[in-house]
């Protein structure tokens, strides 16, 4: 399966600036479907970007952050070609993880 | 992983509970300092934070005290958003020694959204996409050197992001 994390790393030399979009449904647990029935929460905790051995940017999540959710960040440093690490879990448990090259 | 997890997450209570046993014994300041530097050295999801109702709450339950207000922080949100369920935020700062940035939403269900931990050497700058139920006070807080900063903005909301 192709994987949830769409990513964009661009280096312009002294800062790396990362867009990172995701697919997930991010349900609140607050809404209800179109019987009536409340949809259970379902929303990413984590999200963790790591480059070179160490973790640059840390997410915390809850269920306030809008369905498929994006996030852009800037961080020091971050060569052209070398890998940037994303994975997130959710509080279902399940997780997903990516690879991306710094352009 | 699920065992690891929870043990963790219990140890951390304990410690939590350690803290406040020595607050009602008069060394609050110090203990509290110590809760919140044990949270910013491990990268363990804060549950409870997000689990608290109000804004306020949320906070304390975070960082373990309150913010002032500072115009060095810049929040960036619609005056007006005409779909609740997708409002993009976001926030840069000219503070310096930022360690976490995090976004909340006074009139949310559970008010905070998204906290952020900045490592040295990661720009004090956060863009992001919310939810908002309805027109609330969108607040960021800033931790800059140990010290909590905040900014807040109105934003109207004409359709809320629960489902109405």
């Amino acid at each position: 399966m192709a994987s949830t994390i769409r990513v964009r790393a661009i280096s312009s030399g002294e800062t790396t600036e990362v867009q990172v979009l995701i697919q997930h449904p991010m349900d609140s647990g607050f809404v209800k479907d179109a019987k009536g029935e409340i949809i259970p929460p379902h929303f990413i905790q984590q999200l963790i970007f790591e480059y070179d051995g160490r973790n640059v940017f840390v997410a915390d999540w809850g269920a306030a952050v809008s369905k498929d959710p994006y996030v852009k960040f800037s961080f020091k440093g971050g060569n052209k070609g070398d890998d940037l690490k994303i994975s997130w879990v959710d509080n279902k448990g399940e997780t997903d993880t990516t690879t991306a090259k710094i352009q | 992983m699920t065992t690891t997890h929870d043990g963790c997450l219990a140890t951390r209570r304990l410690i939590l509970k350690g803290a406040g046993a020595v607050t009602l014994t008069g060394l609050g300041i110090i203990s509290f300092g110590m809760a919140s530097a044990f949270a910013a050295a491990n990268d363990k999801y804060p549950e409870d934070a997000f689990k608290q109702k109000g804004a306020a709450e949320a906070i304390k339950s975070l960082y373990g005290r309150t913010a002032e207000p500072s115009d060095k922080i810049k929040l960036d949100a619609p005056e007006i958003a005409e779909n609740g369920a997708v409002v993009p935020i976001s926030v840069n700062t000219t503070l310096t020694e930022v360690t976490s940035i995090s976004f909340l939403a006074s009139e949310n269900p559970n008010a905070l959204a998204a906290v952020y931990r900045i490592p040295p050497g990661t720009l004090p700058s956060v863009a992001n996409r919310l939810k908002l139920a309805k027109t609330c006070n969108v607040i960021v807080i800033v931790e800059s050197g140990g010290k909590l900063y905040s900014a807040t903005k109105e934003v109207k909301v004409t359709v809320g992001g629960c489902g109405g």
